[in-house]
């Protein structure tokens, strides 16, 4: 039996270190197969993203949407739930900031509107989390069929409205609706690709998501709750209503990031809105063993990787989807190695 | 037909079985009757190749095997009746029925099976699905396909746990029919009742050990007193204390959860009391525990209760399982202490240290404030259950509370628990060990077949009345 904390920071350091290695080692071996060489991407991706701020600030504007459906998706895994609704959630986070966003101008000042639409976006996101927890609480529906289904239909209801109801004048397009009025963005600077407002907006969250769950009362029966819900009970804790809560809280930030899209990003409502970042933010999370303080840092790299990985077509002639090869080989290190301790555990 | 010669099986250090042999003859049905962990499941498993023995030898039809597999047992035709059918609920009769053999023609297979049916007198819809019939019902499934795979040697495991009484009387004629067709029968049992009116031999096991072997007819006395340890006949249960107002009431109470449920069971409790559930596992304590917690809600009847209405802290339960069902591994000493009684909505790393550090010391819980629950022996997990009891809890319900202690331990929980005990509380008590329920207990309820068969004050009462209404004869 072993009491002192320090073993377990050096094991940590240990998996971190066995799960780059292993992640390296396959895109490497990848690389070698395909006779490209890594040091020429890795040179190419770092000059396509670290070489001026325009550039730098292109993979921060992918890191806000991935921070804040990681930080979503850190309450749902702790408290045993598989958020798989996240798409959904961005989406109909998206939808509800664009409702507020269209309504007749001038009624309300345009700081104000904004604001009042990122908390649409929140509440509209937050719903939809609800949706599928009530649908597995009160119909037996696991979440990840329900947030499976959720998903396919708010992508109907975005597809209906900007083919429908919120069509660009004349023409109905792919291109999304009608571009916001100047004033209802969330602006950057010249030579930024991210809105200083939406990189202080993702730092809050973390920070409150960290603080909620390591720091408080909350935090603990969530993680009780995502451990053992039986014995849970047996504290007082009532499972399914703290998987609600954080269902909701996670529905909340990935509707925030919705919302920022529309509002920093697109300034419309676009079909493809989400971009795909919930699902990475499960990746995300999943690398970050469910853990909160690496999940900026591996956002982070994720983000670059998306963001660098854009320069391999034109510098390399190198397909883009790269990225997703490293990211994909990352996670499956990462649940490999946290997979074998297990194993080891158990044993 | 078969015969098993010194069998031993170590599991660790822990020893299950030591030396037990037995002879099985064709047309023949064998006993095996016995209390909790005395052996009877692993003999059972070592004969269908599920666990292989650590020593000892194994002759089927007069030469030694190796009987290592599940496939080499099937394979000599040794088939085992799982208490809990092993079937495919969501199939239909008919492809249960198909499962697992040789012939996938549904026509032939239909004729079978309605021959079968025809033959033991049962009554099988081949196009139902297998989850909407009753467990006997599955059970005769199970049962045919052994019969229609020409199995030898047939082993049932507590066959009438959950059936009917016109299904268990339908299984013993089909039993006796296949003993007098030249089958050896192993039945697993410990109602002595059905022993009596089926067996031909009987072996009883006790603690691993072989304890007596009987031919018909069997003296009932004498396989009580095999079954159980010797024990003497007068005990000194705990003075009674000022029994006062009732403080959970059961009434009537109907629920089909775990595995035979609870039936009808109306009970009492009241303040000052100690009361020891007895009976084999899985007779109904543990849901009876689980029901008066609140943890289930009653199909049929009312539980009340004075503490429902008010702090829920009031009442505990310490479940038998410890790591899976009352504490939460990954969650440290401190940590549990907050999740018990933190009344600040926000904590820092410090919050709470001084009461876990105040429960490790009055607890002599080995490890420190950080020390997560899976790195607790068992001993010290339940310590630490122990410490979780908030004060003044009045209803203290507790699932096997000495499981895995040594004698040492299990004597300072039992000190703990009392000083815990306000005047006006009870605790409830479930237990394997009969002698822990007739010292600590003031009154004592029997389960059998999720009945109360046995209710008594334990100074009225003695070992041979409990034991015998533990088997099921009241």
């Amino acid at each position: 039996m072993n009491f002192l904390p320090s073993s377990r920071l050096s094991s940590s350091l240990f998996q971190f270190l066995g799960i780059t290695a292993l992640a390296t080692g396959a895109v490497c071996l990848l690389l070698f197969i395909l006779d490209l060489s890594p040091i020429n991407i890795a040179g190419a991706m770092a000059a396509g993203s670290f070489s001026s701020w325009l550039k730098f600030s292109q993979i921060l504007s992918i890191w806000v949407p991935l921070l804040l459906c990681s930080c979503g998706l850190l309450f749902t895994f702790q408290a045993g739930l598989w958020n798989i609704g996240i798409e959904g959630q961005v989406v109909m986070g998206a939808i509800a900031a664009t409702f507020l966003l269209r309504l007749p101008e001038n009624v309300l000042p345009p700081t104000v509107t904004i604001i009042f639409s990122l908390t649409a976006a929140c509440i509209g996101g937050g719903l939809w989390g609800i949706f599928a927890g009530v649908l597995k609480n009160r119909g037996g529906v696991n979440e990840i069929f329900g947030g499976l289904g959720l998903n396919f239909v708010a992508q109907g209801i975005i597809l209906y409205l900007i083919f429908g109801p919120w069509k660009r004048d004349g023409i109905a397009s792919m291109s999304g609706t009608d571009i916001f009025a100047r004033d209802l963005w969330l602006t950057s600077p010249a030579g930024w690709r991210v809105a200083p407002a939406a990189l202080v907006l993702a730092v809050l969250v973390f920070l409150l998501s960290w603080f909620l769950l390591n720091r408080t009362r909350f935090g603990l029966r969530i993680k009780a709750v995502g451990i053992n819900a039986r014995a849970a009970q047996l504290f007082h804790i009532k499972p399914e209503r703290y998987g609600l809560m954080a269902i909701l809280i996670g529905g909340a930030m990935a509707g925030l990031a919705g919302g920022i899209q529309v509002t920093g990003v697109y300034h419309r409502l676009i079909p493809a809105v989400s971009s795909g970042y919930g699902y990475l933010g499960l990746l995300v999370v999943m690398l970050a063993n469910y853990k909160t303080l690496p999940v900026p840092l591996i956002a982070f790299f994720f983000a670059w990787l998306a963001a660098g990985s854009i320069q391999l077509p034109i510098m390399l002639q190198i397909d883009s989807s790269l990225s997703g090869v490293i990211q994909g080989a990352c996670v499956l290190s990462a649940l490999l190695v946290h997979g074998l301790r297990k194993k080891k555990g158990a044993r | 037909m078969i015969e098993l010669r010194d069998i031993h099986k170590h599991f660790g250090t822990v020893k299950a079985l030591q030396g037990v042999s037995l002879t099985v003859q064709p047309g023949s049905i064998h006993g095996i009757i016995g209390e909790n962990g005395a052996g009877k499941s692993t003999l059972m498993k070592i004969m269908t190749g599920f666990i292989t023995r650590t020593s000892g030898t194994i002759f089927f039809e007069d030469r030694e095997i190796p009987l290592q597999t599940p496939q080499e047992a099937k394979d000599l035709g040794i088939g085992m009746l799982y208490q809990e059918p092993l079937d495919f609920p969501q199939l239909s009769v008919l492809d249960n029925f198909m499962a697992a053999g040789t012939d996938g023609n549904p026509a032939s297979q239909r004729q079978v099976l309605a021959r079968l049916c025809e033959k033991f007198g049962f009554e099988l819809d081949p196009g139902a699905r297998q989850e909407k019939l009753t467990v006997g019902e599955r059970q005769q499934v199970e049962l045919m396909r052994l019969i229609r795979d020409k199995c030898k040697i047939l082993i049932l495991d507590e066959p009438t746990t959950g059936i009917s009484q016109a299904q268990q009387e339908l299984l013993f004629a089909t039993l006796d029919q296949l003993r007098r067709e030249g089958t050896a029968i192993i039945l697993v049992s410990h109602k002595l009742a059905e022993i009596h009116s089926l067996c031909d031999r009987v072996t009883v096991l006790r603690h691993g050990k072989p304890a007596g072997e009987q031919e018909q007819p069997f003296d009932e006395q004498g396989l009580l007193h095999a079954m159980f340890d010797t024990l003497p006949t007068k005990t000194s249960p705990p003075s009674q204390g000022i029994i006062g107002q009732p403080i959970l009431t059961m009434d009537k109470v109907v629920t089909t959860a775990g595995r035979v449920g609870l039936d009808h069971v109306s009970v009492q409790i009241k303040e000052g009391e100690m009361i020891g559930l007895a009976g084999l596992d899985g007779s109904g304590q543990s849901i009876f525990l689980q029901m008066a917690y609140g943890l289930l809600t009653p199909e049929q009847g009312k539980v009340t209760s004075p503490l429902h209405e008010q702090d829920k802290t009031m009442r505990v339960f310490l479940p038998a399982d410890r790591l899976r069902e009352g504490l939460i591994a990954g969650l440290s000493i401190r940590e549990h202490h907050l999740l018990n009684c933190s009344s600040s909505f926000v904590l820092t790393g410090s919050s709470g240290r001084a009461r876990s550090e105040q429960a490790i010391s009055t607890y002599s819980i080995l490890g420190n404030t950080e020390t997560r629950a899976e790195g607790l022996s068992g001993g010290n997990q339940q310590r630490l259950l122990l410490s979780l009891i908030p004060d003044g809890a009045r209803l203290i319900l507790l699932e096997n509370p000495t499981r895995g202690l040594d004698v040492q331990s299990g004597q300072w929980t039992w000190q703990h628990l009392r000083s815990r005990l306000p005047e006006n509380g009870a605790i409830v008590f479930a237990s394997p060990d009969l002698e822990e329920i007739m010292e600590q207990s003031t009154r004592i309820l029997v389960f059998f077949n999720g009945r109360i068969i046995l209710d008594r004050p334990t100074d009225q009462t003695d070992y041979q009345e409990v034991s015998r209404a533990i088997t099921g004869q009241v």
